[in-house]
């Protein structure tokens, strides 16, 4: 079930093919004929033809400025997080089991840094700057994902990220690849085909440990009792609760509500953890037959509050580590900056 | 702070030998040199070019959106550009 297009249809190898299919969807809808209103006619209304008919706004068209702002917030946000989620797994590298698990440890902690610049230079487009952006997340005054303000107690949580953080985040991301916003959507794509990796990485940490030794065993299970309801608190709020909600359903910058994305998750994960062996710790899972899903127990939004308000575990550390990491690279941007005066100088007389 | 001005870079990627360049994205960068070895990092990182062009975003003139309508009016009413205009008699062939 997947997108408007293709109601109650499985396109074929799950997020992957869900991510190939927006892509060739955003290629079909800019083929297909759309209205005939111009933009020198009616900005709003050709606006609206254009999101309505799923094609995508590209930067230098007309937009309301309440859509320039809600993309900007939720894009800045959403680079903050991939910035600030290298922290958690980065306290492992240098502890890794294997060389192999570090090299790939390493692989994906630099693609979160890559995902954070895609979606640094998508907010550009919008008319802000990086360095602005950067600054609202140096003082606060910008969020990030609260998953990231929890611990990585052991090397399990590792593979608990992979699997459920990782998971929980392409299912939260694999519609955006649908957004109207074109910069947003194309960023998406790009970075969903590569979160895909690190799901099932984390995965494979997991299976591993699962059917290790008993102690390993309990040590996956142990990450998962603590990922889980944190994962299940990535979709926000519940429907009744969340406040931008529906203005961006109706802007197609949010295609599936905060629950329904939940229930989606929730649905994936059973099947997922029979194989590895691992317990939900949830007694209120089972399957409802007439709704053709997953009952479950509700994350304690309460909780999630106070994470967000700035009271999680970690927040502090995370904050003050990438201020430091920050202020720390200063002189290495200023020596770059000196040297590429430097150089343009010497052309110049040499010209 | 020295990082308030580091120039834009848009970058340009040939997937394969035979294709063009495609537009993948931007970054930034203070100078040329290190705005390719950047897009290196970040656009080829699971080997999807062999060779990159970088350009500084300030140099890219572009068309604009506003003035849309009559800036390609004129390729809008020259159907007979199109091969598909011509109609082909009954039996001809390698036309």
């Amino acid at each position: 079930m997947y997108g408007n297009d293709f109601p109650g249809e499985d396109p074929p190898g799950g997020l992957l093919g869900e991510v190939e299919a927006a892509e060739a969807a955003l290629r079909a809808a800019a083929e297909r004929g759309r209205g005939a209103i111009e933009p020198s006619e009616d900005l709003a209304a050709y606006f609206a033809e254009v999101v309505a008919a799923d094609q995508k706004i590209e930067p230098r068209d007309w937009m309301p400025e309440a859509y320039r702002r809600t993309l900007i917030r939720q894009i800045a946000q959403h680079a903050h997080s991939e910035i600030i989620g290298m922290q958690p797994e980065g306290n492992w590298i240098s502890r890794a089991p294997s060389l192999k698990r570090k090299a790939i440890l390493l692989a994906k902690v630099q693609d979160e840094a890559g995902h954070g610049l895609y979606l640094y230079a998508a907010a550009e487009t919008l008319g802000v700057s990086r360095d602005e952006l950067v600054d609202l997340l140096l003082n606060g005054r910008q969020k990030y994902s609260s998953i990231f303000n929890y611990p990585t107690l052991s090397w399990a949580d590792v593979g608990a990220i992979g699997w459920l953080v990782d998971g929980a985040a392409i299912v939260n991301q694999v519609p955006l690849c649908r957004c109207s916003y074109g910069p947003y959507a194309r960023a998406m794509i790009r970075v969903c085909k590569e979160e895909s990796f690190h799901q099932r990485q984390g995965y494979e940490i997991l299976h591993t440990l699962a059917h290790g030794t008993p102690a390993q065993k309990a040590m996956a299970q142990e990450s998962v009792d603590r990922w889980w309801y944190p994962s299940l608190a990535m979709f926000g709020p519940p429907d009744g609760d969340s406040t931008h909600s529906a203005q961006s359903m109706a802007w197609k910058i949010k295609r599936f509500s905060n629950d329904e994305l939940r229930q989606r998750f929730v649905d994936m994960c059973v099947g997922q953890a029979e194989v590895l062996g691992l317990h939900i710790p949830d007694p209120e899972l089972r399957w409802n037959e007439e709704r053709q899903a997953y009952d479950f127990t509700q994350p304690d939004y309460d909780e999630l509050m106070r994470v967000i308000k700035g009271n999680g575990p970690c927040n502090r550390q995370r904050m003050e580590h990438r201020r430091r990491a920050h202020s720390e690279g200063a002189w290495v941007r200023e020596a770059a900056a000196a040297y590429a005066a430097k150089r343009a100088e010497k052309e110049k007389v040499a010209a | 702070m020295s990082q308030q001005h580091t120039p834009l870079w848009e970058v340009f990627v040939r997937a394969r030998r035979g294709l063009a360049h495609t537009h993948v994205g931007s970054l930034h960068a203070p100078d040329a040199e290190l705005a390719l070895r950047n897009a290196r990092d970040l656009y080829t990182r699971r080997q999807e070019g062999v060779s990159i062009w970088v350009v500084p975003a300030s140099a890219i003139t572009a068309s604009s959106p506003d003035e849309k309508d009559s800036f390609f009016d004129p390729a809008a009413d020259k159907v007979y550009r199109h091969p598909t205009f011509y109609e082909v008699p009954e039996g001809v062939a390698h036309l």
